[in-house]
């Protein structure tokens, strides 16, 4: 149900973000899906890519630092009120979202999310109760 | 093991009656022989003949690197040229170097001294010493060497640098002792594990790290990494190089000073007033038995106390407490006293905090800014932004809690801080005084 994110420290320099870009092509890791957070002083670039060991050790044998996360994908209806939905549910449950991002590629005819959410595991239970469809790791790599 | 047991040993006043011996022969040569000496003693209103007992050596004048510099190169000298077969000097980041000389004689004390600083450690005859300490004008290269030679070792003469081939050799050659400064020997532990080697593989027992001041913190990082004993030597040219004290194996708490061949004191750095026993300040140095380029109270810059109370170790020497801090790389921002050290300290106190960090203090109008930058490991990265501010802000408050002033602290990537071969640059000041 969880599916793995890589994680790179990147300090605020120019080209930085061209440089993981250019490890990740040069060993054929497709980026499925990505966020920048950015400070000040430095960013956390966050990818959802097909090949999550590999695209680790490239980048750290290029001298990153990475870090790996499990975070859930979810499939949320394109209409009106889709995101509410699975937004209300958490806040009911008093969950927390750290961040979130979409993902390029839809699944089916709908849009996919990733959550990365305080408590997982209750998130996850909550959100199967409530008929919210999550995506596993192979599915997500292979959109 | 002990070295020279006779006198590492010799009860405390046999060794101040050698002492005594020895310093009033020392003040008598230099008295006759250095010139300069000699204008300093009588400007001091001392000769040789008020050098009665120990506590006559606080009446004599204090040698500095100014002395050094204005006698540059061979001023100090006190023997004639033709006895001298070695000259030494040390880098001299501003203006000229230091220059030091040594008779055969002095070559002979220097190798009997780190034979014994390496016998302090735990090595033996059939080690094999990976000397990876600079060869060249810098004394620690040749005076390891020399020492190592004595003792029955077998020598790599390495030098520093080429990092990957020195592990290659390591492996290759079974090399059992490591010797350099503690920031080479943590470049050393990172390309290790760049390269995938295991030191646990390896036949490394001890390194013998020295040259410049680390901390406690440093040696667990360095023991654990390498997987060896790390040992803390101390010695400046001005005073023989390395080889003027050295912590034992057995408790490694404050370093022996070879006090059959120098005289340790303790100064307050600002009055040159000598500190009661125990009290920590400017360490100064007289040599005992140099003939080509001897010292009266050299005062080192370096910060430190000595502990009078016996080491289990056996050594009869009393033992001064690792180096703090320099007088000089002392660095005054907004009127506080600040020590690289103590920013060291609080980082590494830090649980995943990298040792490789760099100060760096600019003025923007007339505020003093200071800025340490702090590699992100894998251990403290985060994918959240929140987790990687709230470290910042930690380590800005427990520096602003212990020296009472405030700091930015800048995240960065692994291996942006230039890695040392040598001697690490912590502190870079922009600041126009």
């Amino acid at each position: 149900m969880k599916v793995e994110q890589i994680s790179i420290f990147l300090e605020n320099k120019s080209g930085r973000l061209a440089d993981v870009a250019e490890v990740l092509a040069k060993a054929g890791i497709n980026i499925r899906a990505l966020s920048l957070a950015d400070t000040t002083d430095f960013g956390i670039l966050r990818l959802i890519v097909n090949d999550t060991e590999k695209a680790k050790q490239v980048l750290k044998d290029n001298g990153f630092t990475v870090g790996k996360t499990e975070v859930i994908a979810v499939e949320v209806p394109d209409r009106p009120g889709g995101l509410g939905h699975i937004l209300t549910v958490m806040k009911e449950q008093g969950i927390n979202v750290e961040y979130m991002y979409a993902f390029v590629q839809r699944s089916g005819g709908n849009a996919v999310i990733i959550f990365r959410f305080d408590e997982i595991e209750k998130a996850i239970a909550a959100l199967q109760k409530s008929g919210v469809v999550i995506l596993k790791g192979e599915e997500v790599y292979a959109l | 093991m002990i070295w020279n047991e006779e006198f590492e040993t010799l009860p405390r006043e046999a060794l101040e009656a050698l002492q005594l011996k020895r310093l009033k022969s020392l003040v008598e040569r230099v008295y006759t022989a250095v010139p300069y000496y000699r204008k300093k003693m009588e400007a001091a209103g001392v000769t040789p003949s008020d050098i009665r007992e120990l506590g006559d050596l606080r009446r004599l004048p204090f040698t500095t690197k100014e002395d050094l510099r204005l006698n540059y190169p061979f001023g100090l000298f006190a023997v004639p040229f033709e006895q001298v077969v070695r000259i030494h000097a040390s880098s001299g980041t501003t203006g000229k170097p230091t220059v030091v000389g040594y008779t055969k004689k002095d070559i002979e004390s220097w190798a009997e001294l780190m034979a014994r600083t390496l016998s302090c450690g735990g090595a033996h005859r059939g080690d094999v010493v990976h000397n990876a300490y600079g060869y060249g004008l810098f004394t620690g290269g040749l005076g390891a060497h020399y020492g190592a030679e004595r003792l029955g070792a077998a020598v790599i003469p390495i030098s520093g640098g080429n990092s990957k081939r020195q592990i290659m050799i390591m492996q290759d050659f079974g090399s059992t002792v490591l010797m350099c400064t503690p920031s080479y020997a943590l470049n050393l532990a990172d390309v290790m594990k760049d390269m995938n080697v295991d030191p646990k593989t390896l036949k490394l027992r001890v390194g013998l790290f020295g040259a410049e001041p680390w901390s406690e913190k440093i040696r667990e990082e360095i023991e654990k990494r390498l997987n060896i004993n790390a040992i803390d030597i101390f010695g400046l040219s001005e005073v023989m190089g390395p080889g003027v004290a050295s912590e034992c194996i057995e408790e490694k708490h404050g370093l022996h000073v070879f006090e059959d061949f120098f005289i340790p004191e303790i100064i307050n750095p600002e009055t040159g007033e000598p500190l009661p026993p125990g009290e920590r300040g400017e360490l100064v140095f007289t040599t005992l038995t140099k003939e080509a380029f001897p010292v009266i109270r050299y005062r080192t810059k370096d910060l430190s106390r000595l502990i009078s109370e016996p080491c289990r170790c056996g050594r009869t020497f009393c033992r001064m407490e690792r180096i703090t801090g320099r007088t000089d790389d002392m660095l005054i921002i907004r009127g506080v006293n600040v020590f690289p050290s103590q920013i060291e300290h609080v980082l590494m106190s830090i649980e995943g905090v990298e040792p490789h960090y760099q100060i760096i203090v600019n003025r923007e109008g007339a505020l003093d800014i200071m800025e340490v930058q702090v590699e992100v490991s894998e251990e403290i990265f985060s994918d959240e932004v929140k987790v990687l501010e709230r470290l910042g802000r930690r380590i800005e408050r427990e520096i602003k809690d212990l020296l009472g002033i405030s700091c930015k602290i800048k995240l960065v990537e692994p291996k942006t801080i230039q890695r040392s071969e040598g001697k690490a640059k912590r502190v870079i000041d922009n600041r126009k005084l």
